[in-house]
């Protein structure tokens, strides 16, 4: 078995999860290479090469993958796949975006949002907004996975991957990058925290988030939203927890003011621990919570800071 | 330009889903099923497009079971001009659909297809991306707003950490997430209107495409319940139950 893992870039740095699905690559089993395609990547590259389990880096330094546009990714995929059984990325926006393209083009289904290795062939993923898991077995020559990164644990540093520049370059006339808006924060990322607080609609405003600002300082956390929230204009929606925005599984997950729909619970069902603060006590949220504390968040979030 | 605009026939988004005792599969016997909410967002914009004199006509497509038929009415009620009803009762795979989709697109010519970014059903994210490489077309995935300049289309995405703009050649593939639009409800004169709109049927075998995939379902089973919790009276116990019961403090 031989493996292609596509690393997930951050403004031209390797994003951490790519060492969450190098350790999905671990539990298939076999050689994993990583590819590293961008522009100016040469950093990541030295990164991805550190990794745990990886014994080669490929790099595609060219400024027709700038960005990580869907359709050269997608050509330059093809042109590598050959030789691999398996392709990997995160389920990333970049993941999500590019990945079907290969399958397509190898004329494979593609399994995504994979949660566990069952075997080479077989997977888990959830279906149903996480309210179902489906075993799936492929039978195609060519598996083309994505991965649900709070699956798999990351692998460490401590690896010493050769690096090996690929000069394929595509065309590409057909899409071009025009610009991008990226939400500025100081806090760890949202999918990597250990801990996370999000707020949901019972927030009453965006100006009211800065109440959760003083608690994620303290506990080193990750803020959060609900899609209510995200939906009202209290916050961008990049920071939508939930099946259509981001799913996490911290160590603590603390839900403020949200009710708990199920598509706010496919995004944090897997939480180690949940805490729900919601003067509603019969909202859904409390079903999934560990600790409950039914009471007015605005009296209650002050006196959780003063007191952590 | 025409606007090609595919729905899917899901469970409604609001049903708890119940798996089979015999894991087979989910239960979707006498459920209610309704149109996949990322594709009444597609819908929206193919109206709204043709609202603003950029497109001259609207053609829904699905691939599903007779019963689909209901979805695509919905589609036409909602300001769509014709259907395409593509009818299999096998489980068509993402991949298949796309096959499908692709065939639809050489014939139909458009100018633009938009399709949801996800089925809420098997919540894959694939069949855009594929149709977008099997017609080989550029691909706007997860936008939140398109504006057509000309020969080109600007397309906002929504990628983890913010905004990202691209511009795409027409023809192109779209996949809407959930701000692009807020879908109108059907009126009920649009309801009677819509059932007198054409609808095509075909079928699989007369686009010369095979829906069976090689992935196969093993199992489906629900996840692991969470055990209850329990509810704390005060800060200070939340506090103190999470430094010294769950230890994550």
């Amino acid at each position: 078995m031989s493996i292609l893992v596509l690393a997930d870039l951050h403004e031209g740095q390797l994003a951490g999860a790519t060492a969450h699905v190098v350790a999905a690559a671990k539990a298939i089993g076999g050689d994993i290479d990583v590819l590293v395609a961008g522009e100016g990547v040469q950093a990541a590259a030295e990164a991805a090469a550190k990794l745990d389990g990886v014994s080669k880096v490929r790099v595609a330094d060219n400024a027709v993958y700038a960005h990580q546009l869907a359709e050269p990714m997608g050509a330059l995929l093809v042109e590598l796949a050959d030789g691999y059984t398996h392709v990997l990325a995160s389920a990333s926006t970049t993941g999500k975006n590019v990945l079907p393209r290969l399958a397509a083009l190898k004329d494979v289904s593609q399994l995504s949002d994979v949660l566990a290795v069952d075997s080479a062939d077989t997977f888990k993923r959830p279906i149903y907004a996480g309210n179902a898991i489906a075993t799936v077995k492929s039978d195609d020559a060519l598996k083309v996975i994505t991965v649900r990164t709070t699956g798999f644990d990351a692998v460490g540093d401590g690896g010493s991957a050769t690096i090996e520049a690929i000069d394929t370059v595509v065309d590409n006339a057909q899409s071009s990058f025009f610009k991008q808006e990226l939400a500025e924060s100081d806090r760890p990322e949202l999918g990597g925290a250990k801990v996370v607080i999000s707020g949901g609609r019972g927030m009453g405003n965006g100006e009211n988030f800065k109440l959760l600002d003083g608690i994620a300082d303290k506990l080193g956390a990750a803020i959060g939203a609900s899609r209510a929230a995200v939906d009202a204009g209290f916050v961008p929606n990049d920071m939508q927890v939930g099946q259509t925005g981001k799913i996490v599984a911290p160590e603590l997950y603390i839900a403020v003011g949200i009710s708990g729909a199920i598509q706010h619970l496919a995004g944090m069902k897997d939480s180690k621990v949940i805490v729900a603060i919601n003067k509603d006590d019969e909202a859904p949220i409390f079903q999934v919570a560990d600790y409950g504390l039914v009471g007015d968040l605005f009296e209650i979030l002050p006196e959780l800071e003063g007191k952590l | 330009m025409k606007v090609l605009v595919a729905v899917k026939r899901v469970i409604d988004y609001n049903v708890k889903i119940r798996v089979k005792a015999d894991h087979s599969d989910v239960d979707l016997t006498n459920v209610k099923m309704a149109m996949n909410p990322f594709c009444e967002i597609a819908v929206e914009e193919a109206v709204r497009l043709k609202e603003k004199g950029v497109a001259t006509e609207v053609v829904a497509v699905t691939v599903g079971p007779k019963a689909a038929q209901e979805q695509l009415r919905t589609a036409l009620a909602l300001g769509a001009d014709r259907a395409i009803h593509i009818e299999t009762d096998e489980r068509a795979e993402s991949l298949a659909v796309a096959k499908l989709l692709a065939k639809v697109v050489d014939e139909e010519q458009p100018g633009m297809v938009i399709l949801g970014k996800q089925a809420i059903d098997t919540d894959n994210n694939q069949t855009g991306q594929m149709l977008a490489a099997l017609t080989n077309l550029p691909q706007g995935t997860f936008a939140s707003e398109v504006a057509v300049d000309g020969d080109k289309v600007h397309v906002t995405r929504e990628i983890d950490g913010g905004l990202q703009t691209v511009a795409l050649t027409l023809p192109a593939i779209v996949t809407t997430d959930l701000r692009l639009n807020e879908p109108r409800y059907a009126k009920l004169p649009d309801i009677m209107k819509a059932k007198k709109k054409p609808m095509d049927v075909k079928t699989p075998a007369d686009l010369g495409v095979e829906v069976a995939s090689k992935v196969s379902l093993l199992k489906v089973e629900s996840p692991a319940e969470r055990k209850g919790g329990i509810k704390v009276a005060s800060v200070d116990e939340l506090i103190d139950k999470l430094k010294n019961e769950a230890k994550v403090l």
